[in-house]
């Protein structure tokens, strides 16, 4: 009982990743200063840094197409600001 | 005149609004975020704070809360709406007022009195102000940095929906009267109907010159009928 419990649940999860990041033309004032704090560190090369939010997400559904609806509906409803993030929704493995 | 305030988890300007309120005769009710049904209202206030501690974006979970939906429609079908400071990110957050607030620009929590000029005088809200008249009004916010497309800016310049705008006691709106970064110094803005009026200053703490100034108070007298 215990076993087919969790062969189900692990057949029924998905797994999602969302990246959300402050579109291009928005100013990102805290990236700004983690980069110069990071130049000040020394790392000379680092061009450019952008700060963003990450989420991990389960979904209890087998249907990837069906799923990943889902993790858009919720990015737009409330995860994302669309005014001015941008995301990226990734499956996990 | 009656009026509710919407009180969050995490809101901490809701007593001082409704001792404002009560001040200048309003018969208010204060109604929880867990609310369905609001009591009849002429002006719906969602106060200062942090609700539910500004997590994900300020605003955005209490812009999502149970009354919020009975509180659209109030706004939808003309009730008078004023968001103040937490309660005008939240206001955004529910698509009632266009744009976002973003961290203010030097990335610090600015707790002072700024001044702010009267950009139109012709709505409910300002009636009782002259037109170009600077106030002295406190502001207390970290995320008070309004942000909106280039369409929407061109929309509130046009229809005259910019409500006030930060300025120096001069009057003189330029980029060292902006204490946050706002874009072009907006520190409020109506709704196309002019219902609806977002502003990041605290105008329930200038009811009374024991601990400030009177300068709010024309925003309150001027609602009541």
């Amino acid at each position: 009982m215990g076993k087919q419990f969790q062969l189900n649940s692990k057949k029924n999860k998905l797994r999602f990743s969302v990246t959300v990041t402050l579109k291009k033309d928005v100013l990102d004032p805290q990236g700004k200063v983690v980069q110069n704090t990071l130049l000040n560190l020394g790392m000379s090369n680092l061009k450019n840094i952008r700060q963003g939010k990450f989420f991990e997400i389960e979904i209890d559904e087998a249907d990837q197409i069906i799923a990943e609806k889902k993790v858009e509906e919720m990015c737009q409803k409330l995860l994302v600001n669309l005014i001015i993030e941008d995301y990226k929704i990734n499956i996990l493995k | 005149m009656k009026s509710s305030v919407i009180v969050f988890p995490g809101s901490n300007c809701d007593r001082d609004i409704a001792v404002a309120l009560e001040k200048l005769q309003f018969k208010n009710k204060m109604v929880w975020h867990k609310e369905t049904s609001l009591p009849k209202s002429d002006l719906i206030v969602i106060p200062g704070g942090f609700s539910y501690g500004d997590y994900l974006r300020s605003g955005a979970i209490a812009g999502k809360s149970l009354i919020i939906d009975e509180v659209i429609k109030a706004a939808n079908s003309g009730c008078l709406v004023l968001g103040i400071c937490n309660g005008f990110q939240i206001l955004t957050e529910t698509g009632l007022l266009k744009g976002t607030l973003l961290r203010n620009k030097n990335l610090r929590f600015i707790n002072r009195d700024v001044n702010i000029k009267v950009l139109n005088n012709q709505t409910k809200f300002s009636s009782k102000y002259k037109s170009n008249q600077i106030l002295k009004i406190n502001i207390a916010h970290n995320e008070g940095n309004y942000f909106t497309n280039s369409k929407h800016l061109d929309q509130l310049k046009k229809d005259n929906l910019i409500a006030f705008k930060y300025c120096d006691k001069n009057g003189n709106v330029n980029e060292s009267s902006n204490p946050n970064g706002a874009l072009e110094n907006i520190a409020g803005i109506y709704n196309e109907k002019r219902n609806i009026l977002g502003m990041m200053p605290h105008p329930e703490r200038m009811v009374d010159n024991i601990i400030s100034n009177t300068d709010g108070i024309n925003l309150f007298s001027g609602l009541i009928n």
